[in-house]
């Protein structure tokens, strides 16, 4: 587990370990719904962090407070180790958001153009309109691109001013399998360029792809933090599956798996570790066929998280 | 953690003069641009005024006097202050009240531009609208119904009119940190068309009910329409300074208004 820890910091061009922004004890309630509950959470310089939850969770509320567009009701919400409001520390940071309505009738240029000169040093047109893969769509009024293309917009806008710290809140949302995966690369690409990244997303794959570090988020609280190969370890390790005689009930006695299931003409079987169970199931079945052994996907590590997090007591909705 | 000095430590970047007036420029540009392409601005706030005027002033009553004055140079003073409410009310309003509630504010405001800009760009919008509908009126009223001004004076009510925007700017500014994203257009259409005719801006003053001329004393519309009337030898003839201190009032009011507006947004999440 260190080990990759380490790997994935040594990856980083900074790896100092200082701490960008920070919700400290952070609550933040919209009348009675209380959207965080005295959340400590973390980015430093070169990471990319992922703040992953299901919709409501409280990951965009958790951006707007770092953007400083909103003040928490308690704790304190630090930009740069000061206050995100602080003209001096927008000029260092970007941000994409989920919006509503963008002007329609200006053209990707000048909607570059304008945030752009809002910052001191921004990049050149051209290397934002090629960072975004905007090119072609230079001239073309917002109201005329397609969700994507939109995205890639807000996106140019967010990175235009060459910020060190770029805030991503659902940056692929809506979008189909294609067009996700070319954000990703320019996310990437941003990533190596040294930027610090806070994404905020409900795909697993997408934190699980882009993230140093992944924390998970559920009804306003942090309920698991660590790299992706960390969230992954803290459900029951390994799926297996195959196609064996045995019954589901004979294959619950192994000791080691945690749950099994019929699926289609296989049984699929959660284990903490592969070997001892495979082991088992040879031994009592030599005929079993089509075995198969596979990591335990975020997805399900998430749907464990969320759902401990409700049965420790929680109030759910 | 001397490590994290150097990424912690803030290069203090300030502006340049300059560079802050560059972004007020580029900002008003664009805002300038993006409604000039929206129809729906450029139709409701250019063409009713104008057509107003052409049937009213130079189709119907061209020949007609009031108070002296003749029908197509009063109706250029009454049209102008209604073409300078709308394009004002419309301008700061309905932009503002759909930037809030769509979101499109919030990204701004995370941005690092100064927040007065967005104001100042639709304040400027406003006037520079107002600008151009005056001056097609003064075109319309020489080409076609006889008007006859001195330069000294065309530039005078132009540049009254104009100053005249800022108090509906003002009440804007109010309105669209009131309204929803919808139903903004509507409010101002409320407020903007009555307010119009109680103001004698469609009929003159006084062919208005007496309790309307009573009520029209109230109304800011009432009071720059009189200014400009003034300035082409019209209206009731009051003292300048009174209608620039009702003006002034409302302006402040509206100011306070939407101030308290601007201090809430900043506490509250939308959409």
């Amino acid at each position: 587990m260190i080990a990759a820890l380490e790997a994935t910091q040594n990856m980083q061009p900074v790896s100092s370990g200082a701490v960008v922004a920070s919700l400290e004890g952070v609550s933040k309630n919209y009348g009675e719904v209380r959207a965080l509950r005295d959340v400590d959470f973390t980015v430093c310089a070169g990471q990319v962090v992922a703040l992953l939850g299901p919709n409501g969770a409280g990951k965009t509320t958790a951006v707007k407070l770092l953007l400083g567009l909103m003040p928490p009701n308690s704790g304190k919400a630090r930009v740069f180790g000061g206050d995100p409001t602080n003209p001096q520390n927008r000029m260092r940071a970007g941000a994409m958001l989920q919006v509503g309505r963008v002007p329609e009738t200006l053209r990707v240029r000048e909607h570059i153009d304008l945030f752009s000169s809002y910052y001191p040093k921004p990049m050149p047109l051209a290397e934002v309109l090629a960072a975004a893969g905007l090119e072609k769509l230079r001239d073309r009024k917002f109201g005329d691109l397609s969700g994507g293309e939109r995205q890639r917009t807000l996106f140019a806008l967010a990175i235009c001013g060459d910020p060190d710290l770029l805030f991503l809140d659902e940056p692929t949302v809506g979008l189909d399998v294609e067009a996700r995966r070319a954000l990703w690369e320019e996310i990437r690409r941003q990533v190596e360029r040294g930027k610090t990244i806070l994404l905020t997303t409900h795909y697993l794959q997408e934190a699980d792809a882009l993230a140093d570090r992944i924390a998970v988020i559920n009804q306003g609280e942090i309920i698991a933090e660590g790299t992706p190969a960390e969230i992954k370890a803290q459900t029951s390790g390994k799926r297996i599956r195959c196609i064996t005689a045995l019954s589901v009930a004979s294959v619950l006695q192994i000791p080691g798996v945690i749950d099994a299931k019929q699926d289609r003409e296989a049984v699929e079987i959660q284990a903490a570790e592969a070997e001892s169970v495979v082991r088992a199931l040879l031994a009592r079945d030599p005929a079993l066929s089509g075995l198969e052994i596979m990591a335990a996907g975020l997805e399900e590590a998430f749907l464990a998280l969320t759902r401990d997090n409700g049965r420790n007591g929680n109030r759910q909705n | 953690m001397s490590t994290s000095a150097a990424v912690l430590s803030n290069p203090q970047i300030d502006r340049s003069n300059s560079h802050t007036a560059t972004i007020y420029l580029k900002e008003a540009k664009y805002e300038f641009l993006k409604n000039l392409r929206l129809r729906v601005y450029t139709a409701s706030v250019i063409s009713f005024p104008l057509m107003f005027y052409v049937l009213f002033g130079l189709v119907l009553n061209a020949k007609e006097v009031v108070g002296g004055t003749g029908v197509p140079t009063y109706l250029i003073a009454t049209y102008g202050t209604f073409g300078v409410m709308g394009a004002s009310l419309f301008g700061t309003a309905s932009g503002l009240a759909a930037d809030r509630g769509l979101g499109w504010l919030q990204v701004k405001r995370a941005s690092p531009m100064p927040p007065f800009a967005y104001f100042t760009a639709k304040v400027a919008l406003s006037m520079t609208f107002s600008a151009i509908v005056v001056s097609l009126l003064l075109v319309l009223g020489i080409s076609f119904g006889g008007v006859r001004m001195p330069i000294g004076e065309m530039a005078k009510l132009i540049g009254t009119l104009v100053a005249g925007s800022l108090p509906f700017s003002a009440m804007g500014l109010a309105i669209g940190y009131f309204a929803g994203p919808n139903s903004a257009p509507a409010a101002i259409n409320l407020i903007y068309l009555p307010l119009s005719f109680c103001s004698g801006l469609w009929v003159p003053y006084m062919f208005l009910p007496k309790l309307v001329r009573q009520i029209a004393l109230a109304l800011p519309p009432y009071h720059l329409s009189q200014l400009a009337l003034g300035i082409v030898g019209a209206g009731r003839h009051e003292p300048a300074a009174t209608h620039w201190e009702v003006l002034l009032a409302f302006t402040l009011i509206c100011l306070g208004v939407a101030r308290i507006g601007f201090q809430r947004d900043q506490g509250k999440l939308y959409g």
